[in-house]
């Protein structure tokens, strides 16, 4: 038995040792807003985060999980940082087909809790492994920073 | 796309249904006038005078739009939302004219249904084509029209007073003359009690309140920011196994022996089954596991044995250079204007020029997927469905079913491009196929089947390599006189069930669309073809067809005939389109917004800069485009900002349309830069994003959408955007360095 902590709540997951943390989400526990695209890590559709940190989920095996809290796009607007992302990609209407998004999202909000401020090269350098096939890149670029901005309200 | 039905595939279905023939024009007539007959089908099959309520007390006037008394409003769409924006654009329409309140608009996917929910430009339901909003545009307005009739008919009962003096705003029927006011939602019941209304007056454009007018929300925008959007990746049902297929390492390749031992000692696989596969030689197998991961290492631990004997084995540069050797001869007359030969003869100057493109996989991100739940006597579909009458007909062929009997459940598309639309229905009647086997080994559960990124990237339907050669006179004054152009690139539809309808006189007409019909003015065109049918790599239409190749090659050459000339190549294609107002008119926008006449800024020191411009029409939608890139010493190419003017006719969701021009500009900048399919050996040489390279982030230039003003009837948006992109980029890089890419990608060859 694996156990498996997962936006707060704790699951006992029967499942191998080297099952990809993201088919355990999927498939387990039922949590599909965490996307398969590649299987390899190439495409960021499947990025949660580990202890806050944006991680692959597609190519960590479960073991290597440990104890670390695992966080996806389902918990996002519980977070202030993740809400904020979620709002500007919403008034900058930035889904088209919509299946990289949660990843791109989380990668955002890994970044902007990083650096509340990044220029376009800070979003090049976190964002460039998240791939859309739609090319809503424009778009994310703007609505990092409008999510940043409304952050950087907040605190001010 | 073009379209169709009555598929003759030998192992896909006869069935017998209606078929357009949709050229540009002949399109725009053809919806013109099957809009007027057949834009509404009752839900439930009622006539006028009968009651349109369901059972939960809905108000459900026609098969398009319910209002439940909670005051929700629900557009069931005809079409597939795969990101191109359809869900918002069909909701538009609808709320225009029922004056709903947007927020309370939701949209639900219509199930196969192709008597009530057929593209009225294809006769089928189905999408493609950039259609959705042209075709649908006064059928769904039609559809809020007769529902915000009816309710201003209850309300009028209810308010004892007459229905002219009722107004409707944004969910309510207001009474002004006494200040008083009804929600939808409380007359929805009494709604449904009104007779259907044989007429309804539409909104003349003036008075559009969300047409054009305002920045709606998408619909799809909240779910698919939260991680709830369903695609059918994430379909879970009660005891539902994941199936992952083995697929040929050739095309033609056949399973010659399977050794499923070392399979069925994965935890979590249950079996394996062989089933002959309905659209590729001979069987296939699949393993069923009770999860995803499972059921990838269980087919990878397959020992599969196959036999090649007739698949296919040249590689890509063996086709390419049997291409230009067929490139050498004369090919079936396509277009003659002229006499192309004696102009020739008799130019002052002749530009010879051979242009090149790769076969190109699709990549959505969602690689493909279809859930079956099979019965006895039906079949269940769960999919992000892009081709519902031909794959429905598909399935109920494979399994001995009426269509009524196999129900197809639309869900979002995590990307497409085309390849959802397969015109073999390939991934669909391959999950349909795994799930017939699997219950035929008593295994009765629904089978989610999921092809891996590898399976993706390598399972065909690609867009087809082409080769285009072509010989342009100039006279003295450097005006073009003579255009003679050669394409040799396998068919689309020659094999399919289109073909009897489309392919007339063995032209493909999706094979040289946008050459066949330069705009420019040219005395003398002849365009060939070539159509190889020794070629076994299945092809299929890619986001812009025919366009996506033959911009290039035209646009690249009318710019080395401006380049030839001395002259401008804004002003140089302007003066060829003293005929064609909408061409010159997004040629002028774009030049002028992009500031065509000022010296584009300078780079940093050894940085080369230039800027190139493009004109194409696909689709019915006009779009020209300025690129500006720089090439630095170690010829690193840069796109740095892309304008572009696209004329769509009336603009219905002017961000969406902004959208799919950035989106159609980045998803044809990938195919610019770098992705190719190469075959080796008859192996596709690709098999993830790693070596399949896509844009990323870092790569995307600035870009500037600009719209015509237009009256004109709406026309489709989602693969305009694409063809004149990376002509536009070529151009830029011959201004700036002096190179000529005639090949795509560009890949390395600027290093060379």
């Amino acid at each position: 038995m694996t156990t498996l902590t997962i936006n707060g709540q704790t699951h006992e997951l029967d499942a191998p040792d080297d099952m990809p943390l993201l088919w355990a989400i999927r498939d387990l526990v039922g949590h599909t807003g965490t996307k398969y695209g590649c299987g390899k890590g190439l495409c960021g559709a499947c990025t949660v985060h580990l202890d806050g940190q944006p991680t692959r989920s597609c190519i960590i095996p479960l073991s290597a999980v440990g104890d670390r809290r695992v966080a996806t796009i389902e918990a996002m607007a519980e977070d202030a940082t993740g809400a904020s992302v979620q709002q500007a990609w919403r008034e900058l209407d930035v889904v088209q087909c919509g299946y990289c998004q949660s990843g791109q999202i989380m990668a955002a909000t890994a970044l902007l809790r990083d650096n509340p401020a990044p220029d376009d090269a800070a979003i090049d350098g976190a964002m460039n492994g998240n791939l859309c096939r739609c090319a809503t890149y424009v778009r994310i670029r703007a609505a990092i920073h409008t999510a940043a901005a409304s952050l950087g309200q907040e605190v001010s | 796309m073009h379209v169709l039905a009555n598929r003759q595939h030998d192992k896909a279905p006869a069935a017998a249904d209606r078929l357009v023939n949709i050229s540009r024009r002949g399109f725009m007539t053809g919806t013109a006038g099957l809009a007027l007959g057949l834009y509404m089908v009752p839900l439930l099959g009622r006539g006028g005078g009968a009651r349109a309520a369901d059972e939960n007390g809905e108000f459900a006037p026609n098969a398009f739009v319910r209002v439940s008394p909670d005051g929700e409003v629900v557009v069931i769409a005809k079409h597939i939302e795969m990101g191109q924006g359809s869900y918002t654009g069909l909701a538009t329409l609808v709320a225009e004219e029922l004056d709903a309140d947007w927020e309370s608009v939701r949209v639900e996917g219509a199930p196969a249904d192709t008597r009530r929910y057929k593209n009225l430009a294809f006769g089928i339901q189905g999408t493609g084509g950039s259609t959705a909003i042209a075709n649908a545009f006064e059928q769904m307005r039609r559809a809020g029209a007769t529902a915000r009739a009816m309710l201003v008919a209850a309300a009028a009962e209810r308010l004892e007073v007459a229905p002219a003096s009722l107004s409707v705003r944004q969910g309510k029927v207001l009474h002004e003359a006494s200040g008083r006011e009804l929600g939808f939602g409380e007359l929805a019941e009494a709604a449904a009690g009104q007779a259907v209304p044989e007429e309804v007056t539409l909104k003349s454009p003036e008075r559009f309140t969300l047409i054009g007018k305002q920045r709606l929300m998408r619909q799809d925008s909240p779910a698919k920011t939260d991680g709830s959007a369903r695609f059918t990746q994430d379909v879970q049902l009660d005891g539902m196994l994941v199936a992952v297929p083995a697929h040929p390492p050739r095309f033609g390749s056949r399973l010659a022996s399977v050794d499923d031992g070392e399979a069925l000692k994965v935890p979590g696989v249950v079996a394996s089954v062989r089933f002959p596969s309905p659209t590729r030689d001979g069987d296939l197998v699949a393993v069923l596991a009770s999860n995803t991961w499972a059921a990838i290492r269980g087919r990878d631990a397959l020992t599969l044995e196959w036999d090649d004997g007739r698949a296919f084995t040249l590689g890509s540069e063996e086709i390419e250079a049997a291409y230009r050797e067929r490139a050498g001869e004369p090919g079936k007359p396509v277009t003659r204007r002229g006499d192309a030969d004696t102009a020739l003869n008799e130019a002052a100057r002749v530009i010879e020029a051979d242009y090149v493109v790769p076969y190109l996989a699709h990549a959505a991100m969602e690689p493909l997927d279809c859930v079956v739940d099979l019965q006895d006597d039906h079949c269940t579909i769960h999919n992000g469905e892009q081709w519902q009458t031909l794959d429905q007909q598909a399935v109920a062929q494979l399994l001995g079913l009426s269509p009524e009997r196999v129900t197809i459940h639309q869900l979002y598309a995590g990307g497409s491009f085309g390849r959802r639309a397969n015109p073999v229905s390939d991934y669909v009647l391959e999950a349909v196929a795994i799930a017939r086997a699997a219950r035929d080994q008593d295994r009765k559960a629904p089978i989610k089947m999921v092809w891996t990124r590898e399976d993706d990237t390598r399972g065909g339907h690609y867009r087809p390599l082409n080769v285009h050669r072509a010989r342009l006179g100039l006279d003295d004054n450097g005006k073009p006189v003579a255009w003679h152009q050669r394409i040799v690139g396998q068919s689309i539809l020659t094999g399919t069930s289109m073909e009897s309808m489309m392919v007339k006189g063995g032209i493909d007409p999706t094979s040289v669309e946008g050459a066949s019909d330069l705009p420019y003015t040219v005395p003398a065109l002849h365009v060939e073809l070539h159509s190889p049918s020794d070629i076994g790599v299945p092809v299929q239409w890619w986001r812009s067809v025919g366009h996506s190749h033959t911009a290039f090659s035209t646009e690249g050459l009318i710019d080395e005939a401006a380049v030839a000339a001395g002259q401008d190549p804004y002003r140089y294609r302007r003066e060829l389109l003293a005929d064609h107002p909408r061409w010159r008119g997004v040629l002028d926008l774009a030049a002028d917004k992009a500031g065509w006449t000022s010296p584009l800024e300078p780079g940093a020191e050894d940085v080369k800069r230039g800027r190139g411009i493009a004109v194409h029409q696909s689709f019915g939608s006009y779009v020209a485009q300025v690129a500006e890139v720089s090439v630095d010493a170690e010829n690193t190419l840069r796109v740095d900002r892309v304008v572009c003017a696209v004329d769509c006719g009336m603009a219905v969701n002017p961000d969406v349309i902004r959208a799919q021009m950035e989106g159609g500009i980045g998803f044809a900048l990938a195919a610019t830069l770098h992705s190719e399919i190469t075959l080796d050996g008859g192996q596709v040489v690709q098999s993830n994003f790693n070596d399949f390279q896509v844009l990323r982030h870092n790569e995307m230039p600035e870009i500037e959408v600009h719209i015509v003003a237009s009256g004109e009837a709406p026309t489709g948006v989602g693969e305009p955007g694409v063809p004149p992109l990376a002509p536009a980029v070529t151009n830029a890089i011959h201004a700036a360095t002096g190179r000529r890419l005639r090949r795509l990608p560009i890949a390395d060859q600027l290093e060379a």
